[in-house]
């Protein structure tokens, strides 16, 4: 080694040190913040545990599991009729969306077939459940960021809604409706028309938060270019639904070979942005509510007649087997893996729910923000926690 | 009032005074929380608000101070003690001191000081102190974090909201809030003096930028950070209950009324109406109600763009006032101080 390189190296070396130093004594201490369990913005019980470097985070850990209710276990010890009261109350938003997958994994086990009338029922209702949930998405994402206005408008046309849900399955939020080889009930008398005049207003209340909300200056300079997700990262970390068509990915479970409901028979849209941030994820949302109005309203026109329910045996004996089914729920995809011994009760359920991996990816998302946009953030991903802790 | 306390003693001529202020203090609070907290903001998201407490729900307001003391007051283990208990007074005692300045007739004040609305100004900043206070001593990180948005803010914002004032003490030639009252009912535009002048018309930048400013002093959204309940859960305020907690809530609605009541006097023409004798002894009866009025009319955009705005990111807030707000206060002043000179 020659001496210039020597001298080079140890000034090189002294340099960092002095530097290392100065560190050490100018070092501010970080603040540790908990954002939960209990906190306004988690809606529910979540843990974010976040290291704080004034009001930026170096880094931020979800902690899940305050609202375990063992689900999966429990459905062990429930016969198949009974296991659809349980996970209702998974995504306690849009409840009949629950039910459609286990149902549909235990109809592909018993190999048997809803009649046309109940399919077309059930994408319906499965439908509207997705608006009852994302329209409160709608008004929430205005809460999070400090106005409070938009919650109401939603809240009061989600009632709407919920009537509608109400007056076929008879339960507002857990309809408990969905059967193997059918439904419990058809439709009552006049539900069809009501129902258009409902989806009038969704799309009225869709109109008003476009201009109160998407138009707004500051609701922008909250949400664009804030919270971006890749498209190959979401992909990694196994986000679904809007949250990944939001970053431009073209998925979506209800066309690209969905089983089970009649979405393929209908003329809609799957929409995407190209952003991947804040904006985008609300933006697609709004879309998506307007998209299945035009749903239902193609069902209501189209519905066919005939029997709500297949012949199936009174007392349900599955055979022996596995099945996996998913759907696109409001929240993303939701998948049941059923294994049958051929009992009355499944062996063993495992359910896939969408909000678990679209809040893993927040120590990713989370690293760098501010402290407000942990919170716009965490409300554009939307979750719900019963969805992720089952 | 000097007219009328000229006889009595130095003690009833206190006493008078003080209830006088706190009447002054409290009623319009009170009004704005009622009219506007309760009923317009219920009436823009499509609800009703309290109904059942008096007609219309008029008593409502009873009924919450009435739970605000029933409830206990709850001091953190770790809480500074002393300073925890002292904050909410410190909050309060800004807003009885800017009351001070402000006129409500030709003889009505409480205090006439040459220095008015810089006093009233000076004054208004004590709260922070106490903000401070609060978010420091309630040994809570949210709290911390809240205080420390605050100050940030209101430095921030104490510097617009001045200068643009500054464009009325110009035009008005006093720093005397009285006179620049009488300025505005005796006043003309280029000419015509049929409304007097009152300065939101030639100064109605400084009127935008002393609304966005006192907005933001409220810490009312979109400026909420301090407070910005689903981030900070209240922030400052999040340890404080019962009896506390409604000595800073009435702190932010007094000084909403307060500041509205600044703003009607410095460009709406405070108790002056056009058509009568700015010297009238009968504005000695109206002026309190027509200030009210005009507090009220002030209030309502204030309390409009509460309703319906979301809330800015704290370094989007200190963007807009050092890059936008002041230097366009500085322009706004250049601008009134060349128009003063050539006309």
């Amino acid at each position: 080694m020659s001496d210039t390189a020597d001298t080079k190296q140890m000034a090189y070396i002294a340099a960092q040190a002095a530097d290392a130093r100065v560190n050490l004594e100018i070092e501010t201490e970080g603040m540790t913040l908990n954002i939960g369990p209990q906190h306004p913005a988690t809606h529910g019980t979540l843990r974010i545990v976040v290291r704080l470097d004034g009001e930026q985070v170096i880094s931020a850990d979800p902690l899940m599991g305050y609202m375990h209710r063992g689900y999966e276990k429990l459905t062990e010890v429930r016969t198949y009729p009974q296991v659809t009261t349980l996970v209702n109350r998974i995504d306690w938003l849009g409840s009949f969306a629950n039910e459609v997958p286990f149902i549909l994994a235990a109809e592909q086990l018993m190999e048997v077939e809803a009649p046309p009338r109940a399919q077309w029922i059930r994408t319906a209702l499965f439908e509207m459940s997705r608006i009852a949930n994302v329209v409160l998405f709608l008004g929430d994402m205005g809460v999070q960021l400090g106005a409070v206005t938009p919650v109401f408008f939603a809240f009061r046309d989600r009632e709407f809604i919920l009537n509608q849900i109400e007056a076929v399955t008879g339960g507002r939020f857990h309809p408990n409706f969905d059967r193997i080889g059918g439904l419990k009930d058809d439709l009552p008398k006049g539900w069809i028309d009501e129902t258009r005049g409902v989806l009038k207003r969704i799309r009225n209340f869709c109109d008003e938060i476009e201009t109160l909300v998407v138009g707004n200056e500051i609701f922008q300079s909250r949400t664009r270019n804030i919270g971006v997700i890749p498209a190959d990262i979401g992909l990694s970390y196994g986000l679904s639904g809007a949250n990944i068509r939001s970053s431009g990915v073209d998925w979506d479970i209800r066309r690209d070979g969905g089983v089970g409901l009649v979405h393929n028979e209908l003329d809609w849209k799957v929409w995407t942005h190209p952003d991947g941030d804040s904006f985008a994820r609300f933006w697609v949302r709004l879309q998506e509510v307007r998209e299945s109005c035009t749903m239902i309203e193609q069902i209501l026109d189209g519905i066919p007649s005939g029997p709500v329910m297949a012949k199936v045996p009174r007392i349900i004996k599955v055979p022996a087997g596995e099945a996996y089914v998913e759907t696109e729920n409001p929240l993303g995809v939701m998948g049941y893996y059923v294994i049958s011994k051929g009992d009355l009760t499944p062996f063993r359920v495992k359910i896939r729910s969408a909000s678990f991996n679209n809040v893993s990816i927040t120590p990713w998302l989370l690293k760098g923000v501010y402290v407000p946009d942990v919170i716009s953030i965490l409300a554009s991903l939307y979750f719900i926690l019963g969805d992720i802790d089952r | 009032m000097s007219v009328v306390l000229a006889d009595l003693a130095y003690w009833q001529e206190t006493t008078i005074r003080l209830l006088v202020g706190l009447i002054a203090v409290l009623l319009p609070a009170g009004t704005l929380v009622y009219l506007f907290l309760f009923k317009m903001m219920s009436f823009m998201q499509s609800r009703l608000g309290p109904m059942e407490a008096g007609p219309y729900g008029s008593l409502q307001l009873l009924a919450e101070v009435g739970k605000f003391l029933q409830k206990e007051d709850i001091l953190p283990k770790a809480a500074d003690r002393l300073i925890f208990k002292l904050a909410p007074f410190v909050v309060l005692i800004s807003t009885f001191l800017l009351i001070l300045v402000i006129p409500a007739g030709p003889d009505l004040w409480f205090i006439d000081v040459d220095t008015g609305i810089f006093l009233g100004l000076a004054v208004s900043s004590i709260s922070v102190i106490g903000i401070l206070m609060a978010g420091w001593a309630s040994s809570s990180k949210y709290s911390l974090l809240g205080a420390l948005r605050a100050t940030g803010q209101l430095i921030a914002y104490e510097l617009p909201m001045v200068l643009a004032v500054v464009g009325v003490i110009i035009q008005a030639g006093t720093l005397n809030v009285q006179e620049i009252v009488m300025a505005q009912a005796t006043g003309e535009i280029f000419g015509f003096g049929g409304i007097g002048n009152p300065y939101v018309i030639t100064q109605f930048v400084g009127f935008l930028i002393f609304l966005i400013a006192v907005q933001a002093e409220l810490t009312q959204p979109p400026f909420d950070m301090p407070v910005a309940e689903s981030e900070l859960v209240t922030g400052y305020l999040t340890e404080y209950s019962g009896l506390r907690f409604l000595m800073f809530f009435i702190g932010e609605f007094a000084t909403a009324a307060i500041f509205s009541a600044l703003a009607a006097t410095l460009f709406l023409g405070g108790w002056y109406v056009p058509g009568l004798e700015p010297t009238d002894n009968l504005f000695n009866v109206i002026g309190p109600i027509v200030l009210l009025g005009k507090m009220l009319l002030v209030a309502f955009f204030i309390f409009w763009f509460r309703f319906t705005y979301p809330r800015f990111r704290e370094d989007q807030l200190q963007q807009l006032a050092w890059k936008v707000l002041i230097p366009l206060s500085l322009v706004n002043i250049v601008i009134t101080g060349v128009l003063k000179v050539v006309f």
